[in-house]
């Protein structure tokens, strides 16, 4: 009775994926992290597969899987993609890494995109952004307006990406202020209101009059704002739930990527790539820079400019956390050492998760 | 410093303690309802939208409530007129609310909410340490020690509670002597769901004043856990509550000073500690069985 069952579903399953290939010409699958609705990454993303479908109207048809959990469930999520007759499956986290590379290899066909990771196959492409550059830029506003010279930096995983975005802040901060001082609470989640607010909380008690997070939820500028203190949005403009204290957010723009990545599927052009892209090519926009005096948001514009003119902020002199050298003087870190981070640079105070 | 401590743990436990008092009548009764973070997240969502489209927090509060009593009135129709397994109707029950959650939410998403107002007492409020901690925190903080000592007098101080532990202890026997096992239960089912609403209610209005979908992010499962682990007993839910939102805060301010210790040991701390205190308060062996629902999660149909 169970495969009776099972074979029926399967069955219109097929159908349904059938029909829905007629109607389209592609079929472009999305799998979040997160639910569409936090209002930060998978928010974001979300806003990317909606300007896919505003971009090519009838002739992409997208779905997505929201919430997936990394793991065993990612890896079902992204074969039933895969079974129903998508063309292109964008995931979007850095833990469905394993179980992209998995499905892609047992479906030749289907063409994957991995946000975040590093592992790459003929139909696996790898595409990030270079949030550090803006992380960089919030470091330098951080140092100028803290009155206490610190920081709170709220952080989900210790992961390169989010290692590299805590480095950036420093070297940003140090860049204006050598002695500042960046607090760093890790929650171990990506997505928990609560628990975001109560480390924010636990930053402000301890002396931090500026924070920052990687975290996706608006909790911690929530906070900000009611302790009178500021901060800084993740992923999406927040400066509804923060008037008074939001500086400026790091926007992830994925849409035109989206957009670009579908456009050669459907003309036969795509290729496995790696992709990472800044705010040169508009991948990462900076939100207006808001509750700032005029020379603090000059120096903002200004070295976004020169981010956006070839400038990396990862360029030396950089001293690791045990006092051995990083770059030298004028050397730029080369993109694998920056993807691939796992040390802190010198002056933060708090031993990197291992 | 340890007043903002404190604070920032009231903010924390007050959500788990709501939800757990809830579900220890429930238990109590002889009803296992998996359903609490589902409840939980229907009466965070409908108390935002409500105090969102009214501006009024109160009217927000009592929606809340009401949702979160509607879906437990739909978990009390399938086990207890139509005797589904309970364990399998909860967990649909969660999986429901999250969904329902959603959709409901979804023109919410980004738009900044309302906070209860904190109440301020004259003169109370304004004693050093003891007024900020004790006498100005919003009324649902109140609410919840209320709820708690109004539960514990009712069980164990009044014929109610007398009637309602026996329905939980030995079902048959009470429906002998002429008590409505249903009945009991549905209404101890009603109250779970109420509280598990105003626990919602209190994280999208109190705790993060805002709605996104999944933000009570699995505190419906501690609050269940907490009950088991306080042997039914509602002063040692408070325990339990206060003791895992004190660790989880402290976790934070240890990192925030640099003490060095691995934050995945740190994350798993509220755990650990909550579960090793409540257990070595549990070790009398005679008390936790006497106070065990001797009949939680078994069916009763009545013989005309």
């Amino acid at each position: 009775m169970k495969n009776v069952l099972k074979s029926a579903v399967a069955g219109l399953a097929l159908m349904a994926g059938a029909s829905a290939a007629n109607a389209a010409d592609l079929k472009a699958c999305f799998v979040y992290v997160g639910p569409v609705g936090d209002f930060g990454w998978s928010y974001q993303h979300d806003q990317g597969r909606l300007s896919v479908e505003e971009h090519f109207g009838d002739r992409v048809e997208t779905a997505y899987l929201e919430s997936v959990k990394e793991g065993p469930d990612a890896e079902r999520a992204i074969e039933r993609f895969a079974r129903d007759g998508c063309g292109i499956i964008f995931t979007t986290s850095f833990g469905f890494m394993n179980p992209t590379i998995k499905v892609a290899a047992k479906y030749p066909d289907v063409k994957f995109e991995h946000a975040t990771g590093y592992k790459t196959a003929e139909n696996v492409a790898t595409y990030n952004s270079k949030f550090h550059q803006g992380r960089y830029i919030i470091g330098q506003i951080a140092a100028k307006q803290s009155k206490t010279g610190v920081a709170g930096y709220i952080a989900s995983f210790p992961i390169p990406e989010v290692v590299s975005g805590i480095n950036a802040f420093m070297l940003g901060a140090q860049s204006v202020n050598p002695d500042f001082q960046v607090k760093v609470v890790w929650v171990n989640t990506w997505f928990d209101p609560g628990k975001e607010a109560d480390a924010a909380k636990a930053l402000i008690d301890q002396g931090a009059d500026v924070i920052s997070q990687h975290t996706d939820s608006t909790a911690p500028l929530q906070v900000a704002q009611e302790r009178g203190v500021h901060g800084f949005g993740q992923a999406s403009d927040m400066i509804a739930f923060a008037p008074d204290a939001q500086y400026t957010s790091i926007i992830d723009e994925w849409g035109p990527y989206y957009i670009h990545r579908v456009e050669e599927v459907l003309n036969g052009t795509w290729k496995s790539h790696s992709s990472w892209e800044g705010l040169a090519e508009g991948h990462v926009v900076m939100a207006p820079y808001t509750n700032l005096p005029e020379d603090v948001v000059a120096m903002a514009k200004a070295t976004e400019q020169k981010i956006i003119d070839g400038w990396e902020p990862f360029t030396g002199p950089i001293t690791k956390q045990d006092g051995t050298v990083a770059a030298e003087d004028g050397v730029r870190l080369d993109d694998g050492a920056i993807l691939g981070m796992n040390w802190y640079v010198k002056g933060i105070d708090d031993k990197l998760p291992q | 410093m340890f007043e903002a401590v404190l604070l920032t743990v009231i903010t924390a436990a007050t959500p788990l303690l709501i939800a757990a008092i809830g579900e220890l009548v429930v238990e109590r009764s002889g009803v296992l309802n998996l359903g609490v973070e589902g409840m939980m997240i229907m009466g965070a969502v409908v108390g935002f939208a409500v105090a969102n489209q009214t501006g009024s927090g109160s009217l927000g509060v009592v929606a809340a409530i009401g949702a979160g009593m509607a879906m437990s009135a739909l978990f009390a129709f399938l086990v207890l007129v139509m005797v589904t397994n309970q364990v399998a109707s909860g967990l649909a029950l969660t999986i429901l609310g999250l969904g329902l959650s959603g959709m409901i939410g979804e023109a919410f998403i980004g738009v900044p909410g309302l906070k209860l107002p904190e109440l301020h007492i004259p003169f109370l409020s304004d004693l050093p340490f003891i007024g900020p901690v004790v006498f100005q925190q919003d009324a649902l903080v109140y609410v919840a020690f209320a709820l708690v000592a109004g539960v514990s007098y009712m069980l164990f101080r009044t014929r109610m509670g007398l009637v309602l532990r026996s329905v939980g202890d030995n079902h048959a026997s009470a429906h002998a002597l002429g008590y409505s096992v249903i009945k009991v239960r549905f209404l101890a089912i009603l109250f779970g769901g109420a509280c598990a609403g105003l626990a919602g209610a209190y994280m999208s209005l109190a705790y993060t004043p805002q709605w996104v979908e999944n933000m009570t992010a699995g505190r419906g499962w501690i609050a269940l856990a907490l009950v088991v682990f306080a042997s039914w007993l509602p002063w040692r839910v408070v325990a339990g509550a206060y003791l895992f939102g004190a660790v989880t805060v402290l976790t934070f301010h240890a990192q925030a000073q640099g003490f060095g210790i691995p934050s995945q040991f740190l994350s798993s701390l509220p755990y650990l500690a909550t579960i090793v205190v409540l257990v070595l308060i549990s070790a009398n062996r005679r008390l936790t069985l006497v106070n065990t629902p001797a009949c939680l999660g078994k069916p009763f149909v009545p013989d005309r």
